[in-house]
């Protein structure tokens, strides 16, 4: 089935072959994205960027990845400005901007706002992350960053490491994973586990999920380790969160046991997580990762302004 | 012993019978007996004999027909009840309660982050994506609700 002109809203609208052609077109899409090629598919065409709280990366990221294919951007860049602050629904803004673009990109801060958005927009909505809940480009990012160092998304056993019960990215993640066939093992705080509806739902697609509180046997025998930040106001003690941060925080003694292929992961920004000790080992992706949400971006995008109207 | 009835006929209007027993009053919130005429006599029955449930509950309304977004509210919270529309004292349709794939407007989603929730003009509309026991989700937060009494909207 194609993407032209649909709604990518969750992970769960693209089914599994979908999400391979995108990884594969993705691939295709780097010297593009770096620039040493040239395309121009979205020529003419205008993307809407309704940003309605602060991002950086994932902003600048789908501004660039519209460029790279020779579109524009219109952009609402900080909430306050805009004329919701004046009270106007989100609904309204959103059936405005898709007078002025081919496409609209979402950032939310309430759960649920990129499937309302679509509803009000007859133009293609994808959603950029909405509150706590789905944030599908960033796991399109994720897969790629794994498919790139493996080659394949089947059989690799997945760390998932720190806030599972809040981390927007890693549900998604171990919702693909699932998909793919990949073993998953959780690591994290008691208090900050996956909740127990996702585990249940990972099992019942066939997944092996298995959950390991200690670290260094966790990542013994995998092959990524996909690190998240665990936020400070999710504890009510501050020493009960700096006791559960110290323990989670990956640096070479951490690593020493890891397979020499393992990949360190992490959607940034981190905030100690990661000592800068690790960028200088082979194991760090998180940069790269980060360079290849432009070029998953570009592949979404292509695919997804193919066609010129919603279901067109 | 003189046995009466407990609760008399009515005329014209509608019986909720096989109500899960200690239920009524939550059927009473649903139907929102302060929006009915003034002379419509509603009676309730609560810890009534029940060959099906052991114990049940009935309510019966005069003059008053159940809207579909009311009938599913009821289904939510007591799914085995059932519905006589009377007619001229009559029973004219008796049908159990059914729910549809998608309930639309009839509970607000427990997530208060849920879009739904923000003054949007948007009602809030969840898929059933399990039957027995009943689990809904929200159709836009993804939101998963198992228990129904507190949310009804």
């Amino acid at each position: 089935m194609s993407l032209h002109g649909r709604d990518v809203i969750s992970i769960r609208d693209l089914s599994r072959e979908e999400i391979e052609e995108l990884l594969t077109s993705a691939r295709k899409m780097v010297p593009y994205a770096e620039g040493t090629k040239v395309m121009h598919p979205l020529e003419n065409k205008i993307v809407a960027m309704a940003f309605f709280e602060p991002s950086t990366r994932t902003r600048l990221s789908f501004e660039a990845a519209v460029q790279r294919l020779g579109g524009s951007c219109v952009t609402i860049a900080d909430a306050g400005a805009s004329s919701m602050r004046k009270g106007e629904s989100l609904y309204d803004t959103i059936r405005m901007l898709s007078g002025y673009g081919e496409a609209i990109v979402i950032r939310h801060p309430n759960e649920g706002a990129a499937r309302l958005a679509a509803r009000a927009s007859d133009r293609p909505v994808i959603n950029a992350g909405d509150g706590a809940g789905q944030h599908p480009t960033q796991t399109l990012l994720d897969l790629a960053t794994m498919q790139e160092s493996f080659d394949t998304l089947t059989g690799l056993r997945v760390v998932l490491l720190g806030d599972l019960k809040y981390g927007r990215t890693v549900h998604s993640l171990a919702h693909a994973l699932a998909v793919f066939g990949s073993e998953i093992v959780l690591t994290s705080p008691a208090s900050l586990g996956l909740p127990d509806e996702v585990v249940e739902r990972l099992e019942h697609m066939g997944a092996k999920v298995s959950v390991e509180p200690d670290l260094h046997k966790a990542v013994r025998d995998s092959d990524v380790l996909y690190v998240t930040r665990i936020q400070k106001e999710r504890f009510t003690d501050e020493s009960d969160y700096r006791k559960v941060a110290g323990s989670y925080r990956i640096d070479a003694d951490v690593l020493k046991e890891a397979k020499p292929r393992l990949i360190v992961m992490h959607p940034l920004p981190r905030a100690g997580e990661i000592s800068p000790e690790v960028d200088s080992t082979p194991h760090a992706v998180y940069f790269r990762q980060a360079f290849l949400a432009v070029p998953v971006r570009m592949a979404l995008l292509n695919a997804v302004l193919g066609g010129t109207k919603k279901g067109g | 012993m003189v046995r009466g009835l407990k609760i008399t006929p009515i005329k014209n209007g509608t019986v909720i019978d096989h109500i899960a027993s200690g239920l009524a009053l939550d059927v009473l919130r649903i139907i929102n007996i302060q929006s009915l005429d003034k002379d419509s006599t509603v009676s309730v029955a609560i810890r009534v004999r029940s060959g099906k449930l052991g114990w049940k509950d009935i309510v019966k309304v005069e003059n008053m027909e159940l809207s579909p977004r009311k009938v599913n509210a009821i289904a939510l919270i007591t799914p085995q009840a059932t519905i006589s529309i009377i007619r001229d004292f009559k029973v004219q349709e008796k049908r159990s309660v059914d729910l549809p794939d998608r309930i639309v407007g009839v509970l607000k989603c427990p997530n208060p982050n849920c879009i739904t929730n923000q003054p949007e003009p948007v009602e809030s509309e969840f898929e059933v994506t399990q039957r027995r026991p009943v689990v809904l989700t929200c159709s836009y937060c993804e939101r998963r609700v198992e228990s129904f009494l507190n949310h009804l909207a």
